[in-house]
């Protein structure tokens, strides 16, 4: 990645601003935190659902119950893959039945992944609804998938790359386009 | 993350990132076992023959639940009632299988090298599930997935094996896979049931058991097979059991926190006591669940290497 075909969208503190706002749209949206619960997708999703959840807490002043969904055994590809994914550990350590479930990931992109997201979810029981709330969404859906709430919304192509760096992760918060060809997430 | 091998022939010469991948991976699949609908759609569209001409009872429910909990199909083959029972070779049968459209064979048979036979003559991903006394890889997986489960390693744990390695699969398996990780491995029993030359596969050959177990972590206790000792290689069971049937006293030596294991099926009384197979540090049922969560982590890692290698 070159600096030149990379744009930044979003630095630290708008992201911190567009997470501060979904979480009162959660509330808002829900009337409050009651039988709220947040799923993050590995790796990205699981970060910022940490995150929500924390600030969620903090809005209703209670513990929000937090789970990590990998979703690699529900992908649709899994068989035509070149680079296996590594299948990580699912973690939902509490009851989703009649839970409203707000998923979480951080780039909405096909739709795919959100898809198998779902399946996985429902195969630990029946939560009362699940919303999704993503930070960015590039749009480009090829799956009749929306989110109910967006840090960002960006106009791309597909051979625009669109990539989430976390503290957690790459030791810093933005997000950049990456326009040199190489396409995906 | 890609297994390099294409079938599990068998542990020797399968090298350690492999083998770490399987037991990584398995740690992901135990808990969806764990899960209250225990099934994934990984495999869907995946058809898998398992083919058993030997009889099985834990290799050959573990290998089917494994199966169905990834939503492959799977049919079931045993020899009895079969073709087989007309005279039709191995490789007829395995071929006339194949055309009917199927991705994976699970295999057991008596004779060494069968699945070998099979990756060289057929098209479809190969799974030895025990090869005479040759191998039986998925058991010596699953036994390391167990030890490195209550150990958090397998580098520089003392392992013996005790009983009849000669006729072992399990045995074998368990020493290429555990020498690979780099675990310490000693084998014990009888010398008339050790092999020849043991010694050359980098392990301690013992035949006093008490000499054996001293700092031990692991004993895998393997079965007297009954129906292998034509040739009197034991003057009898009793004085097998007496010399080397694992019960509470001879426990005495192992290492704290030691652990017990057994591949099934037990001869209670003979190579084991009931009052040691029970007790808490025995881990023998704990490797039966773990059975199931290998086995499908060895399927879901193998069928993404069918796939790639029908695209190249």
């Amino acid at each position: 990645m070159t600096k030149n075909t990379a744009e930044k969208i979003m630095d630290s503190k708008s992201i911190k601003l567009a997470l501060n706002r979904i979480c009162h749209e959660i509330v808002e949206r829900n009337v409050g935190t009651s039988d709220l619960a947040i799923i993050g997708i590995r790796t990205g999703g699981a970060y910022l659902a940490e995150r929500i959840a924390a600030t969620l807490g903090k809005i209703g002043k209670t513990k929000i119950p937090m789970g990590i969904i990998d979703i690699t055994l529900y992908r649709d590809d899994i068989q035509d893959k070149l680079d296996q994914p590594l299948v990580q550990e699912t973690s939902i350590p509490f009851d989703i039945g009649n839970k409203i479930i707000v998923l979480v990931d951080d780039v909405l992109y096909t739709g795919r992944t959100v898809r198998a997201a779902l399946d996985a979810i429902i195969d630990f029981g029946r939560p009362r609804s699940i919303q999704l709330a993503v930070l960015v969404d590039r749009g480009l859906r090829e799956l009749p998938i929306k989110a109910d709430f967006a840090g960002r919304e960006v106009t791309t192509t597909q051979k625009e790359r669109v990539e989430v760096h976390l503290k957690e992760m790459n030791g810093v918060d933005e997000v950049v386009i990456d326009r040199s060809g190489r396409g995906g997430v | 993350m890609s297994l390099k091998i294409r079938h599990l022939l068998g542990l020797e010469g399968v090298d350690a990132d492999d083998i770490s991948l399987i037991l990584d991976t398995a740690i992901s699949f135990k808990e969806v076992l764990s899960r209250s609908i225990p099934k994934v759609p990984t495999l869907r569209g995946v058809t898998i023959v398992n083919l058993f001409y030997e009889p099985s009872t834990r290799t050959r429910i573990s290998f089917e639940l494994a199966e169905k909990r990834l939503s492959a199909d799977t049919v079931n083959f045993s020899a009895s009632g079969s073709s087989a029972s007309k005279g039709e070779s191995l490789k007829d049968t395995v071929w006339n299988i194949e055309a009917m459209k199927i991705d994976m064979v699970v295999i057991r048979h008596s004779a060494p090298g069968s699945p070998h036979y099979l990756a060289e003559t057929c098209e479809s991903t190969i799974i030895n599930a025990g090869d005479g006394a040759h191998e039986h890889p998925t058991q010596g997986l699953l036994d390391m997935f167990t030890m490195r489960e209550k150990y958090g390693r397998l580098e520089g744990l003392k392992v013996v094996i005790v009983g009849d390695i000669k006729h072992s699969r399990v045995a074998r398996s368990n020493i290429w896979g555990l020498l690979t990780m780099g675990a310490e491995v000693s084998v014990c029993g009888p010398p008339t049931l050790i092999p020849v030359e043991m010694e050359k596969f980098g392990v301690k050959v013992y035949d006093d058991l008490d000499e054996a177990l001293m700092g031990a972590d692991v004993v895998n206790i393997l079965r007297i097979q009954k129906e292998r000792q034509k040739s009197g290689l034991l003057p009898s069971m009793r004085e097998y059991s007496r010399y080397y049937g694992i019960t509470k006293d001879r426990l005495k030596n192992l290492n704290d926190n030691f652990t017990i294991m057994h591949p099934g099926p037990m001869n209670r009384g003979v190579e084991i006591s009931s009052e040691v197979a029970e007790a808490p540090y025995s881990v023998i049922l704990p490797q039966v669940t773990n059975g199931v969560a290998v086995r499908m982590a060895l399927l879901y890692l193998l069928s993404a290497r069918r796939g790639r290698v029908n695209e190249e």
